[in-house]
């Protein structure tokens, strides 16, 4: 039983930081309609920033940093590439977004290289145990941060200008401008928002128990590919619902591999994209997502 | 009172190859109520997109002629600042967004307005004057909003942004005759308050009784024009707008040989 706690309040937290990952694309997607491929990158940014910086400028200072600049680097892929295309199809914009975490990637891998950074986070490997339930302070900490970040964003969502400004685009583009909504000015935030939470996520996805960033931590980002996916790309609650999903299965199915030999290894990996094709097949909308509705 | 509000000069727009309006001048004398009356693709819509800059969302481009709102030029202006200037549109088909409650629609619509926090204060007990049941549903979604109440608020969360001209676009589309004559005698006090209206309408002889003035959009081109009790007046617009028949159409009618139009059976 002690097992199952642990693993479900590990996944919970891995969860949270999934959804601070798929909140990015969803308010991405929503205030522009494109499914954004070159998140995973933004996240690697932003950790690799933090990571390069906190020797010398100390943590706290360099994980501001890291969340500013990918919030820079998010700003800038979309004044620099993203309106360049507006008013094309959005798939093409999709693909535009491929093109983009390619070069970002690319970059990014030939600095880190095979290095593996240490984020430099004051919690270090130590570990908080009730009873017979252990469970890591960057666990703790993670799931804290991005339960914190998602109210606060929820409520700026719900009761700012600014948010409903993002709703109101995400709505209907033409509308809002119509009531002076600058178009440009909310797609420009929300990619300067999405890539500062992919930063504090990029932070929780390199600390302990995982070795530090490298460059396969783009990888664990798009874990919250699935969680964006099945929770309904255009809902925050359905962002939220799904990272907590993906990083419970992921958790559980990696706890319990042993018993789950008879269906090779690696499990854990596999695990959040089965439970996504499962969903889609009953709610091709995913959990909470807009259907598509077509008068005639 | 007595300068011109909205001022269109020569206004040329189109959709590619497909040119939508053709030399369209009109003028929105302040403090006044100016119809424009025409059948479905005559050019409406475009002329409103024209003037508040939406046109390329429909790919199309305003190709020559001008814009100006008290002297100042709005176009070449990104579609904010037409709002900010003091132009805001209720669009054709009310357009309200219907996954956010009444207040946020409110709320959406002051966006762009310069008035400030006073400012919308104030916007905000006008609407709510002028549609008390905003009001009571503010916290419903407004896709849950009848036609004829998502209409009050189409036309409210537009004048959220305390505009000097206000654009309508068809606003009595779709609603039962009594929630237009309803909406009619609303856009009748805004005037009244001191806001010019452009009023778009197919429903002729609601917009005739509105306006000071109106002006006939057949085509892209403004055939007909003139104060709106004269144009009522006229047999072409008696004729094509406001239903009434003709002699001469009448006694066609009842020259069909047993008095009774038939079908003939149809062999597609």
């Amino acid at each position: 039983m002690s097992t199952f706690a642990e693993l479900l309040l590990n996944g919970l937290s891995l969860g949270s930081v999934y959804a601070l990952v798929a909140l990015g694309f969803v308010v991405i997607f929503r205030a522009t309609e494109v499914v954004n491929f070159a998140h995973a990158s933004l996240l690697l940014a932003g950790g690799y920033v933090t990571a390069t910086l906190h020797d010398d400028i100390g943590f706290w200072p360099a994980l501001l940093a890291g969340i500013a600049g990918a919030a820079l680097v998010g700003a800038a892929v979309e004044f620099l590439v993203m309106r360049r295309y507006r008013g094309s199809d959005q798939s093409v914009l999709a693909i535009v977004t491929i093109g983009v975490d390619i070069l970002l990637t690319t970059e990014l891998t030939r600095r880190i290289g095979t290095d593996v950074l240490t984020p430099g986070d004051p919690w270090g490997d130590a570990v908080l145990t009730v009873g017979p339930v252990s469970i890591a302070h960057t666990r703790i900490a993670a799931f804290v941060t991005a339960s914190l970040l998602i109210t606060v964003f929820l409520l700026a969502f719900r009761f700012t200008s600014w948010g409903v400004a993002m709703r109101a685009a995400a709505e209907s583009p033409e509308t809002a401008a119509l009531m002076g909504v600058r178009l440009g000015r909310v797609s420009l935030g929300a990619w300067a928002v999405a890539g500062g939470l992919a930063a504090v996520a990029a932070l929780f996805l390199t600390v302990f128990p995982t070795p530090g960033l490298e460059r396969a931590t783009s990888l664990a980002a798009l874990k919250a590919f699935p969680a964006a996916i099945l929770g309904g790309l255009d809902s925050t609650t359905g962002a939220l619902v799904g990272g907590l999903l993906v990083g419970v299965t992921e958790s559980l199915a990696t706890g319990y591999q042993s018993d789950l030999t008879f269906l090779g290894r690696g499990l854990g990996d596999l695990a959040p994209y089965v439970v996504m094709v499962a969903i889609l097949l009953i709610r091709p909308a995913g959990l909470f997502g807009t259907k598509e509705l077509a008068r005639v | 009172m007595g300068g011109s509000a909205l001022l269109v000069r020569d206004l040329s727009a189109g959709y590619g190859p497909v040119r939508a309006l053709r030399h369209v001048s009109l003028e929105v004398p302040e403090g006044t109520v100016v119809t424009v009356l025409g059948g479905n693709g005559a050019g409406k819509s475009t002329l409103l997109r024209a003037v508040c800059r939406t046109l390329s969302f429909h790919g199309g481009a305003v190709t020559g002629g001008t814009v100006t709102l008290g002297g100042r030029p709005l176009d070449r202006l990104p579609p904010d600042r037409v709002v900010a200037a003091g132009v805001s549109q209720v669009p054709e088909g009310r357009r309200v967004f219907s996954r956010m409650t009444v207040a946020d629609n409110l709320r959406a619509g002051a966006l762009g307005g310069a008035g400030g926090r006073v400012g919308r204060a104030r916007a905000l007990r006008r609407v709510h004057e002028l549609f008390p049941v905003l009001a009571d549903r503010a916290g419903q979604r407004a896709g849950l909003l009848s036609g004829g109440e998502q209409q009050m608020l189409a036309v409210g969360r537009a004048l959220m942004g305390a505009p000097e001209v206000l654009l309508l676009d068809e606003p009595s589309l779709g609603l039962a005759p009594l929630m237009a004559a309803r909406i009619a005698d609303t856009v009748r006090e805004i005037n009244e308050q001191g806001t010019s209206v452009l009023l778009v309408e197919q429903n002729a002889a609601l917009a005739l009784r509105l306006a000071s003035r109106a002006y006939v959009l057949e085509v892209g081109e403004v055939t007909l024009s003139g104060p709106a009790d004269e144009l009522a007046a006229s047999d072409e617009v008696r004729r094509r707008y406001l239903g009434v028949v003709d002699e001469d159409a009448a006694s066609d009618g009842a020259a069909t040989p047993d008095g009774l139009p038939s079908l003939s059976r149809w062999k597609g």
